[in-house]
């Protein structure tokens, strides 16, 4: 069986410009991610999660390697694909609804069937009554859930999530994390889902991926293989802790071996 | 609170500003009419003669006003200069909106434009544009052409200038989420390079309006047969001081009615904007 999503061997550089110099975000990553999979990416800060989704999506090129949806490379960014960016990074000058309604803009979706869906998504993430309020009137939180669902709209295949969840409150963030696993259910979503929290990434997954510091490299792949549906009661079982600590370690081992670098140099 | 300090609080901005223009109006007035120098003649004596100033000098602001009444109102005959100024400006001003804009967007876009026209915009940026008086004279002549120009030469740098700025500076966060969700260029122009260059766009506009009204007066130096620019040479070439006032006071109401309309309209456009 092919795999949805594939990354042959990734790497990518940033270019300096300053120094002229090159900067190695990711170092040769491989990864299969299954139709229907909800697979999960941690890793210390900086070590080029969000660098590795935005060359899933198509924005960045990769410097060597590929990514392959259902068998086929893609190189630009596609309806298949949408990512719900780290920081909310709304349009300013659009209300919600213009907002959510983006990206069926850009695929030339009828104005009365955009708004439609448009409504139903701003719902699902308890926006409704701020469809005309502009970003600047939200919270952190509400731009977040705008963010969401303007990715959610477009109906995509693949979705590509960045700490999208960092900026709510425990009780919001609860909620959301039950709404995202109710509609990657219903709606048979591929999802790759990059966090800081452990607790959250395994809560949600199939798999954890663990990244090594940078340059990032695939440290381990970790199978949660907790009964799904999962009730939030599972975070205080023991197995779950089990696997906590293991993702822990891991992690831990790079920081430190960063932080020694860093003292040294 | 007594209610009388409050009442002034409440519009401190309107009185204040109201105040000092009727000081000055008042000390004005009081030099021409001698006011000041016979008040401080026991104090100093005849040196307190220099404070009585004559009208051909000074003018004052009576007389200007019925200098203004007349020339409205009597006579009429401002409201020709008045129109004739009035179509070489905003031509002049149309022109300059019409290629600044487009221009400045095109060179933020297109490096290679950006590169080709970045020499010419400097070099017009670094002289002092009405030196090409002379030389727009000699190519079109003196006239309308002649006018138009010098006040689309005028105009057109900060359009242009902002424009590109505003292109260069847009948020590339906001191109990265176009460019996720695939949109073409001409809807990442459309969608988030325009709306995120709008306040540029006016700020660029207030500053053509206020540097146009210069090509207003210096256009018409030169055998112009109408208009508020040629009004004002002649009048201060016979020592009219009251004339030229009137002309003056004239340019500086449409300058500032022109930017008070632009500032309404940002404050229309910008609704988006986090109130400071
Ligand atoms: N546009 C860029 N140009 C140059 N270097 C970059 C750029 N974006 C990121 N980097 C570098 O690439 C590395 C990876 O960055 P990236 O944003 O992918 O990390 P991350 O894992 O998402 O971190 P975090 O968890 O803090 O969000 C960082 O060291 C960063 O300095
Ligand atoms: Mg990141």
């Amino acid at each position: 069986m092919i795999a949805k999503l594939e990354a042959q061997d990734v790497r990518l550089d940033y270019l300096q410009p300053r120094s002229n110099s090159q900067l190695r975000a990711l170092a040769g990553i491989d990864l299969k991610v299954m139709d229907g999979e909800f697979v999960s990416i941690v890793g210390p800060s900086g070590c080029g999660k969000t660098t590795f989704l935005s060359v899933v999506d198509g924005l960045i090129p990769a410097s060597a390697g590929r990514i392959l949806v259902d068998g086929r490379v893609v190189t630009k960014p596609g309806p298949d694909r949408a990512v719900v960016f780290q920081d909310a990074s709304l349009l300013p000058w659009r209300t919600v609804l213009g907002n959510v309604r983006y990206g069926l803009e850009c695929l030339k979706v009828g104005a009365r069937e955009a708004k439609e869906r448009a409504t139903h998504f701003i719902n699902l993430v308890g926006l409704s009554g701020f469809e005309d309020h502009y970003p600047y009137e939200l919270s952190g939180g509400m731009q977040q859930r705008v963010n969401l669902a303007r990715a959610l709209v477009v109906d995509p295949k693949i979705l590509l999530m960045d700490e999208p969840f960092a900026s709510l409150d425990a009780q919001t963030r609860e909620v959301m994390q039950e709404e995202l696993l109710q509609i990657w259910l219903k709606a048979k979503k591929t999802v790759l889902f990059v966090t800081h929290q452990i607790d959250e990434a395994i809560y949600l997954s199939d798999r954890v991926i663990v990244f090594s510091g940078r340059p990032g490299r695939v440290k381990q792949s970790i199978p949660v293989t907790i009964e799904r549906p999962r009730r939030l009661a599972v975070k205080r079982e023991a197995h779950f802790h089990g696997i906590e600590d293991a993702i822990w370690s891991l992690i831990e081992e790079d920081v430190r071996a960063e932080r020694n670098q860093v003292t040294l140099t | 609170m007594p209610a009388a300090v409050r009442a002034y609080l409440a519009h401190e901005r309107v009185i204040l500003g109201t105040l000092m223009v009727l000081l000055l109006l008042i000390a004005w007035e009081g030099l021409e009419r001698g006011w000041w120098a016979d008040a401080l003649r026991p104090l100093l004596g005849d040196s307190a003669q220099r404070l009585r100033l004559k009208p051909i000098f000074i003018s004052s602001p009576t007389l200007i006003a019925a200098a203004a009444f007349r020339m409205f109102f009597v006579t009429g005959e401002i409201w020709r200069d008045l129109a004739w100024s009035s179509a070489g400006y905003l031509l002049g001003l149309v022109l300059a909106v019409a290629i600044g804009i487009p221009l400045g967007l095109a060179g933020g876009w297109y490096r290679r434009l950006s590169y080709a026209v970045q020499p010419f915009l400097a070099a017009l940026n670094a002289t002092p544009q009405v030196a090409f008086l002379p030389l727009i004279i000699i190519w079109v002549g003196t006239g309308l052409s002649e006018r138009v120009l010098i006040i689309f030469l005028l105009a057109v740098l900060p359009l242009a200038i902002n424009a590109h700025a505003a292109v260069r500076t847009t948020d590339p966060r906001l191109i990265k989420v176009a460019g996720s969700f695939g949109a073409s260029e001409w809807q990442l122009f459309r969608t988030i390079i325009l709306p995120s260059s709008v306040p540029f766009l006016l700020a660029g506009l207030r500053l053509a309006i206020g540097r146009g009204m210069i090509g207003v007066v210096v256009g018409e130096i030169y055998g112009s047969a109408a208009g508020l620019g040629a009004m004002i040479n002649q009048a201060g070439a016979r020592f009219q001081t009251d004339r030229v006032f009137v002309g003056v006071l004239t340019i500086v109401a449409a300058g500032v009615i022109l930017v008070e309309v632009v500032q309404r309209i940002e404050r229309r456009v910008e609704i988006w904007r986090t109130p400071a």
